[in-house]
């Protein structure tokens, strides 16, 4: 346990739910603790959101790529033959039939569209799945832009055709072989290329979590995702849901759908892996600029998430969630590998979608929670889909 | 000389590694603070007995963390090889305390360990080790209250870091904020070693003899006993620390000391 005393009124007080973080603060969460050298390019980059997100022009300019490129509004699916087998009514938000397929484009194409207006003229990321590095190469190649992606030695490995993507699209992919050479090392070498090469670079994060202003620039980006999925929702059953649910690695789909429905009275349900239950543990830590729920061992060494999925392989969580976790706004739910590898076979047999496996985890959840669910309206965000996970789970499954 | 120190600093008592740096500065002394990383190799007690027998003014002790972003691939092999030996702070602090080094110590570790352990707990710990000041290089001005409240009521100086990407304004805060001495970031990047002398870290010793009276050492990137002296024209002293971790890997124990010493003639020649 941490001696260090975590207030959840401390800090800037309560700013209304899903407002703009006052210095940065989610309740006591949140924060910049980053390199003295990289403090002039957050407060930039804050100066920089904050002034693009009051601008028309800049919002006619992102709506218009993520029409016209992403290919939004993504749908919304009504599950027929699942609803039936759970005993529930299941809504996909369908982020998998997005451009690059995953939500992770729409926080990209925000981000590179900022980096044009700073002046940058380099993308630097890390990745996990390789879902947020292939959104990332393909804004620069869109921009005209160099990029550099960061990702952990394992996940090269088991996400091979997303590196080979990466690199198609004119990328660097960098692996990261320190530590558990998986997300978090890959997120220590994308800080460390920015700390080098700060005046020419935007660090283009891949979640809602990091330093001030990422956690807030990064849902503000997602936040299309719960804006769409409310309006689907009343045009489709005339209603709010019940439940919103979705996976939940750094937390930025997870983030965008909740911000959606925070003043609704759906139940929010955010879905961590077993094995990196940053919130489920509860142990407050400061580790990638943020303060928040860590992994970590009796010294505060970080410890090494362990996931099947490599986008929730990750021993932190976004800030804000773990601000709406102490409000008990949201709740955290944990699922095991096997129970992820189950619903992965379940949604592609059931509805003929192949879910990512990150996205796997939400379903997993709500496959066992079925008789609390039971008649209920439940609103799934599936984040992205599962062509990059096929390989692998030939391995798993033979 | 400087009018920035205001009336805070004026208010605050000189802690005892700020007035050992500026005894050492008043004898014409260039100030040379060599980086350790604890826990790496069987004798690190000893090497620190040693470096400052070499000629070391004050020492900077790693307090390995398992997320050092701001430290490059040296630095990381021997944070990583004694987190893997198991050093823990508890094992860092309990060691330190039986040392008699000679010169001030100061910790340099990431917040999560001061933030797990809490931060009180943390500050009498240095304090109870004999360690005089902390380094802490993701705590930057804007989040560092919490921990210098507790640190100044323990009397452990917080040494803040001045980067080449700050404003004069920035810079001016930082150094009036910082205790022990002013660490001036060489360069824009991580530490390890480099052929070359970045021009930054004259640019910024210069920007900080400007605007503060308080020591100022320079550090990353400072590889010889030439680039050290070179940066100490302009600047008070340098902190080194890649280079040495680097003849401990490849040369030992030995070349280290010596390394050290040379790093001190190169200061003396100036
Ligand atoms: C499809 C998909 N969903 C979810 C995630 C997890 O990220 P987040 O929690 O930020 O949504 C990833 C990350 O790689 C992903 O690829």
């Amino acid at each position: 346990m941490s001696a260090t005393p975590v207030d959840p009124t401390d800090g800037s007080g309560l700013t209304s739910l899903m407002g703009e973080p006052e210095r940065g603060r989610f309740g006591p969460y949140g924060g910049r603790f980053v390199p003295e050298t990289l403090v002039p390019a957050c407060e930039e980059l804050e100066v920089a959101f904050t002034t693009a997100w009051a601008d028309p022009t800049f919002h006619a300019e992102l709506d218009g790529l993520l029409s016209s490129y992403a290919g939004r509004p993504s749908p919304l699916t009504a599950c027929t033959r699942l609803s039936e087998q759970l005993g529930l009514t299941l809504l996909l938000k369908r982020e998998d039939l997005n451009h690059t397929g995953s939500h992770k484009i729409n926080n990209v194409l925000g981000q590179a569209l900022l980096a044009r207006r700073m002046g940058k003229k380099r993308l630097v990321a890390e990745t996990g799945a390789g879902q947020h590095g292939v959104a990332t190469a393909t804004a620069a190649a869109l921009f005209g832009m160099s990029c550099t992606v960061y990702m952990g030695e394992v996940d090269i490995e088991r996400q091979a055709l997303n590196v080979f993507r990466m690199r198609l699209l004119g990328a660097d992919v960098k692996p990261a072989s320190s530590g558990s050479r998986t997300l978090k090392d890959a997120v220590n070498e994308a800080m460390r290329d920015w700390v080098a090469t700060v005046e020419e670079t935007h660090y283009c994060l891949g979640s809602a979590m990091g330093p001030h202003p990422y956690p807030w620039m990064v849902r503000e980006l997602q936040r299309v995702i719960g804006i769409e999925a409310r309006q689907q929702c009343l045009d489709l059953i005339g209603a709010d849901p019940d439940v919103v649910t979705a996976c939940v690695g750094g937390g930025s789909n997870a983030i965008g759908i909740f911000s959606g429905f925070v003043d609704t009275g759906a139940e929010l349900v955010g879905v961590e892996p077993a094995g990196g239950k940053a919130i489920g543990q509860g142990v407050p830590g400061v580790v990638h600029g943020m303060l928040s729920y860590l992994l970590q061992d009796e010294w505060g060494q970080v410890v090494e998430a362990q996931s099947i999925s490599a986008g929730l392989d990750y021993p932190g969580v976004g800030p804000e969630h773990a601000y709406l976790a102490d409000l008990g706004r949201a709740r955290y739910e944990q699922v095991t590998d096997a129970e992820v590898i189950d619903a992965f076979q379940l949604l592609s047999r059931t509805e003929g979608v192949i879910p990512a496996l990150e996205s796997a985890h939400a379903l997993a959840w709500v496959s066992r929670a079925r008789d609390e669910l039971a008649g209920r309206v439940v609103l799934l965000n599936l984040s992205g889909r599962g062509d990059k996970d096929v390989a692998q789970m030939m391995d798993i499954l033979g | 000389m400087s009018a920035d120190t205001g009336t805070a600093a004026a208010t605050t008592p000189v802690g005892s590694l700020e007035a050992h740096l500026r005894a050492c500065r008043a004898e014409g002394r260039k100030l040379l603070i060599p980086y350790l990383t604890a826990g790496y190799g069987a004798e690190w007690t000893r090497l620190i007995e040693e470096v400052a027998a070499a000629g070391a003014d004050a020492i900077e002790i790693g307090i390995p963390f398992s997320d050092p972003v701001i430290d490059g691939p040296t630095v990381q092999l021997s944070t990583a090889a004694a987190l893997r030996a198991g050093t823990t702070p508890g094992v860092v602090l309990d060691a330190v305390e039986g040392l008699d080094a000679g010169v001030p110590l100061v910790t340099m570790t990431y917040y999560n360990i001061l933030f797990h352990m809490g931060l009180k707990r943390f500050a009498e710990g240095l304090t109870r080790a004999g360690i005089s000041g902390a380094i802490v290089p993701d705590l930057p001005l804007e989040e560092s209250g919490p921990w210098t409240t507790e640190a100044d009521a323990a009397g452990v100086e917080t040494v803040l870091l001045a980067a080449p990407t700050g404003s004069d304004e920035r810079l001016a805060r930082v150094c009036e904020r910082s205790r022990g001495f002013v660490y001036g970031v060489g360069l824009v990047g991580i530490t390890g070693e480099r052929a070359q002398l970045a021009e930054s870290a004259t640019t910024i010793a210069r920007r900080l003899k400007a605007i503060t009276d308080k020591p100022v050492a320079i550090g990353l990137g400072i590889s010889t006993p030439d680039q050290a002296a070179e940066v100490a024209q302009v600047a008070d002293g340098v902190v080194v620390g890649s280079a040495i971790i680097r003849q401990l890997i490849d040369n030992g124990f030995d070349a280290c000391v010596d390394f050290v010493g040379q790093l001190r003639a190169g200061l003396d020649r100036g």
